[in-house]
């Protein structure tokens, strides 16, 4: 008898403590949803605590009057063009570490385990000075640029885990059939990494998505998501704020929403 | 050292869709070695787990003498595990491997010191103490697995396949040091294996298990030679037991047994045991070792015997044994004959039938009658 | 011949990976180096000491490390709890799980946004207190004169935001840990606490090794998030590197800033790989 009341006792007490966790993550995200879409009165209205009457305006307005909508096709413009660039750049270098052995290799993979933890978009400080000489300030390419050599180490490591993963007798056994390494690569071993692929390209996005330091200080006109909040929220009213935290936040809860089992296993293998 | 009782034990998972475990009624005498055998996924694993309180039973009782532990946590039950896949800790260097179980009992420091080393030295890894598991074999480190399970001189011994990850020359090394062992420290063992090679070299006794159910106790030369029902029969000895099909014959000699192209006369104490299935289809079982070939090789010490005509259809020959698959009337019989026999394939032969070897099992129950 | 392209086969593959990062990487460490020390054609310390000078330089780096000493072990722990809680099974585990994990695809300055709705001065956690008769008047949390509500008010929310990477990553490794080697330590009678410090914590090292380090270098450049809830009331090294380009464009003081946050990143790398070796993965072949 005991023994079970103990149980149950610690049985309530798991999942008080589960409620909790929801309750300090959802609260947040579901007040700061409901004020997006509040009436500005209602907000300064002492005794509504949770808007009753909805408005689409304050959104709208910061969409289409204070250039949100651009900002938010800058991000996926940035941050597709950061996919490209660090895939082009990173796809061969793993491949290369994955299947095979020469001098240099080990120093090559330290040296991207070093850089994958550097922080990368404070050095964007300097490079301020060499895009101006490249015209490459105030660009989304150049934003995009910075990103992906930010991401570049980490595509590099995760796509040679990937490629030690997928087996290099396969690739070997197209080439006895006839095709040649880059054709065996592109018909057997590349469609066997897609998965491991995807999840590196969904971090590359993410990260570069997120991404403000570099962002903001290598464009003036031609921000991304972030950057342009930034900026606008210092001086904005607290409801555009709200209204700035949805558009931001909305993509990212349907993503995590989609993609949550993945999440979990990938970014905790990606980010070792 | 304690006797360890099972009463109706069942284990079920995913809301009773799986049966694992089905009313198993089994006591593993004070001392004993006794081995858990079944094919893989019919509910060894399972059983343990539950002797040794890491699966919690959906039902029945578990003893450990007159002591109830059937919801008691592993720690109260003073038991020791070999894991199928050793469980040695890789942050551990084999010392503090060995170690565990006692710190976690409180022993003072220098006992531990002593019990680790008698362990080790019982199975000769002394030189290992200061290593990490990455650095051992598969073979040292099923020692420290088996070490770290004596330290203590645990009541309880479970073992689970313990020997299925190595190689085949050092799994028989061990089965004879393990036993060794056992026979040493006089604890209780249940010893879990799919090998039957291993359970009748091993147990004390050997209980056999299917699709959850147990079908025989009993030690090992009478479980093989006298099989409770087809499935037991089948699955130990190897070569497999020859199995036809047959009718029970009342003939004026006597009760025989009529198979395809063959007639086996039963002697009349064993024809009596049939009488209740004159006319009937049954299952007649013949071991390959029991049968020999007239004019080749000699049974020894057969009483009685009964002669049956087949054709040779395919040699194996294996060294110190002869496997020869002989065709009776349209099936394949196998028959174990000792040393080199060189016989043409395509030659006829009288086929030499240990009557006092034969099983007989009813079609549908799969129970033995003889 | 076609041996002999072969052997350039594996550096070619890499060249591009490796002279891109020299571009975007080494080569603004050299400019801004050249930045801080290189003045009117000669070596100087004019811009260290402007950067040095500065009214706001000592407590940026005091805040920095700060916000780090305090945010990141707090997170560890509660990342470790959140990650043994979650890896039962239970009811209702997928929806903390997606809970849990979303700030990990929120950008800070999104989760900055989204606090200020509960803390504002018209905000959830006031109106709401009010109305529960808790509270009279609002309890004011920005101004800098409420400099340390703003800074607590920093901890909890970057608490909120960036637990999630430590979580994920310990998750990730509690799954990895054959569930024997627990059961095993159960069945050799340790009890919860044991086991948990004897076996799980001990096969965890990597992982929260790697969290660790990954959180502090990230918490190094702490920025949006302090940017959009208290501006400069609480200046961070990051903050200071950003305002001194955008606003005073004075690039050499932004690239000193800059150039520390690396240093001390990388110093903090090192010393992390150096100190927190699991000597049972060193020792494998
Ligand atoms: N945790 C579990 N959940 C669901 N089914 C299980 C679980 N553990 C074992 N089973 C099932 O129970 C049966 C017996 O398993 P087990 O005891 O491991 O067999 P054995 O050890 O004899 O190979 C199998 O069908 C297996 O699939
Ligand atoms: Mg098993």
């Amino acid at each position: 008898m005991n023994e079970k009341t103990m149980y149950e006792l610690r049985k309530i007490g798991f999942y008080t403590f589960i409620f909790i966790i929801v309750v300090w993550m959802g609260i947040p995200l579901i007040v700061s949803t409901l004020y997006a879409f509040g009436l500005p009165d209602e907000y300064y209205n002492p005794h509504r605590i949770i808007p009753f009457h909805f408005t689409l305006k304050t959104v709208k307005m910061l969409l289409f009057t204070l250039g949100g909508w651009d900002a938010l096709k800058n991000s996926v413009i940035v941050a597709t063009l950061a996919i490209i660039i660090s895939f082009i750049l990173g796809l061969p270098a793993g491949y290369s570490i994955a299947r095979f052995i020469f001098p240099g290799k080990d120093t090559i993979k330290l040296g991207m385990l070093a850089l994958k933890i550097f922080p990368v978009p404070i050095m964007a400080v300097p490079l301020v000075m060499l895009y101006i000489r490249l015209h490459l300030i105030d660009t989304r390419l150049g934003v995009a640029l910075a990103h992906s050599a930010g991401a570049l180490p980490l595509v590099v490591l995760i796509t040679a885990s990937i490629f030690a993963g997928t087996s290099a007798e396969l690739e070997e056994a197209g080439m006895v059939f006839g095709l040649t390494r880059f054709q065996s690569f592109l018909k057997i071993t590349l469609p066997l990494a897609l998965p491991g692929l995807a999840a590196a390209a969904m971090f590359t996005f993410v990260g570069s998505w997120n991404e403000v330091f570099a962002a903001s200080v290598l464009t003036f006109s031609h921000r991304t998501l972030p950057a342009l909040m930034l900026t606008l929220m210092q001086t904005a009213p607290d409801y555009y704020k709200f209204a700035a935290a949805f558009i931001m936040a909305f993509p990212a809860m349907i993503y995590v929403a989609v993609a949550r089992k993945y999440l979990i296993s990938m970014w905790g293998i990606a980010l070792k | 050292m304690v006797e360890v009782k099972l009463e109706n034990l069942k284990k079920y998972f995913d809301n009773g869709r799986v049966k694992a475990v089905n009313d198993l009624n089994l006591t593993i005498r004070d001392g004993e070695f006794l081995v858990l055998l079944g094919p893989s996924g019919c509910g060894k694993t399972t059983t343990l787990r539950m002797i040794s309180g890491l699966e919690e039973p959906t039902g029945g009782k578990i003893w450990f003498g007159d002591r109830d532990v059937t919801y008691l946590p592993p720690k109260d039950r003073n038991i020791s595990m070999v894991f199928q896949s050793y469980a040695v800790w890789p942050h551990m260097k084999v010392y503090d491997n060995i170690a565990f179980p006692l710190k976690v009992k409180k022993y003072p420091e220098n006992e531990i010191r002593e019990r680790v080393k008698w362990a080790a030295e019982l199975l000769q890894i002394g030189e290992l103490l200061d290593r990490y598991p990455a650095q051992l074999s598969g073979g040292q480190r099923q020692r420290v697995a088996v070490a770290r399970a004596i330290v203590v001189e645990p009541e309880v011994l479970l073992m689970d396949e313990p020997l299925s990850n190595l190689d085949a020359k050092l799994r028989v090394t061990m089965r004879a040091e393990i036993k060794k062992l056992q026979t040493k420290l006089k604890v209780t063992t249940v010893y879990v294996t799919h090998d039957q090679v291993e359970a009748m070299t091993m147990g004390d006794r050997i209980a056999v298990m299917n699709k959850g159910h147990l079908l025989q106790v009993g030690p090992p030369t009478e479980v093989y030679l006298k099989p409770n029902s087809i499935f037991v029969a089948t699955f130990i000895g190897a070569p497999e037991m020859n199995m036809m099909e047959v009718s029970v014959k009342e003939t004026e000699a006597g009760i025989a047994l009529e198979g395809e192209g063959f007639m086996l006369p039963l002697p009349s104490d064993l024809g009596e045991l049939l009488r209740n299935h004159i006319n009937k289809t049954v299952i007649l079982g013949i071991r390959p070792e029991h049968m020999t070939i007239e004019g080749v090789s000699t049974l020894e010490h057969v009483k009685r015997a009964a002669k049956i005509e087949g054709v040779v259809d395919f040699i194996e020959a294996l060294g110190t044994d002869t496997i020869v698959h002989t065709m009776i009337g349209g099936k394949i019989v196998k028959i174990k004959l000792p040393g080199h026999i060189p016989i043409p394939i395509g030659e006829k032969v009288k086929i030499i039938v240990d009557l006092d070897n034969i099983h007989v099992f009813d079609r549908d129950t799969e129970k033995a009658i003889i | 011949m076609a041996k002999k392209v072969s052997k350039y086969v594996p550096y070619l593959l890499v060249a591009p990976a490796l002279i891109y990062l020299g571009i975007f990487i080494g080569y603004p460490m050299i400019e801004g180096i050249k930045l801080v020390f290189y003045e009117n054609g000669g070596f100087s310390l004019a811009t260290v000491h402007r950067a040095i000078n500065n009214y706001y330089f000592w407590p940026a780096l005091r805040n920095t490390l700060s916000l780090v000493v305090i945010i990141v072990p707090t997170q560890l722990i509660l990342a470790l709890i959140f990650a043994l809680a979650m890896n039962k099974v239970f009811k209702g585990r997928n929806i903390a799980l997606t809970l849990l994990i979303i700030p990990m695809t929120l950008s800070d300055i999104a989760a900055g946004l989204i606090w200020y709705s509960i803390l504002s001065p018209s905000g959830f956690m006031n109106k709401l207190l009010i109305n529960l008769g808790l509270i009279h008047t609002p309890i004011q949390l920005f101004g800098y004169q409420f400099h340390t509500r703003e800074f607590i008010m920093l901890v909890f929310v970057e608490l909120w935001r960036s637990t999630v990477t430590i979580f994920v990553i310990v998750l990730a490794g509690l799954q990895m840990i054959s569930q024997e080697y627990i059961e095993a330590a159960e069945v050799f009678g340790a009890g919860y606490w044991t086991r948990l410090r004897r076996i799980i914590i001990p096969l965890l090292k990597p992982s929260i090794q790697t969290a660790l380090l990954l959180r502090t270098i990230y918490a190094f450049s702490i920025f949006g998030i302090v940017w959009v809830l208290v501006g400069r009331d609480i200046p961070v090294l990051a903050g200071e590197a950003y305002y001194q380009v955008t606003q005073i464009k004075d690039y050499g003081v932004g690239a000193f800033y800059a150039l520390l946050i690396a240093i001390m990143s990388l110093t903090i790398g090192i010393i992390y790989l150096r100190l927190t070796k699991a000597e049972y993965l060193e020792v494998r072949r």
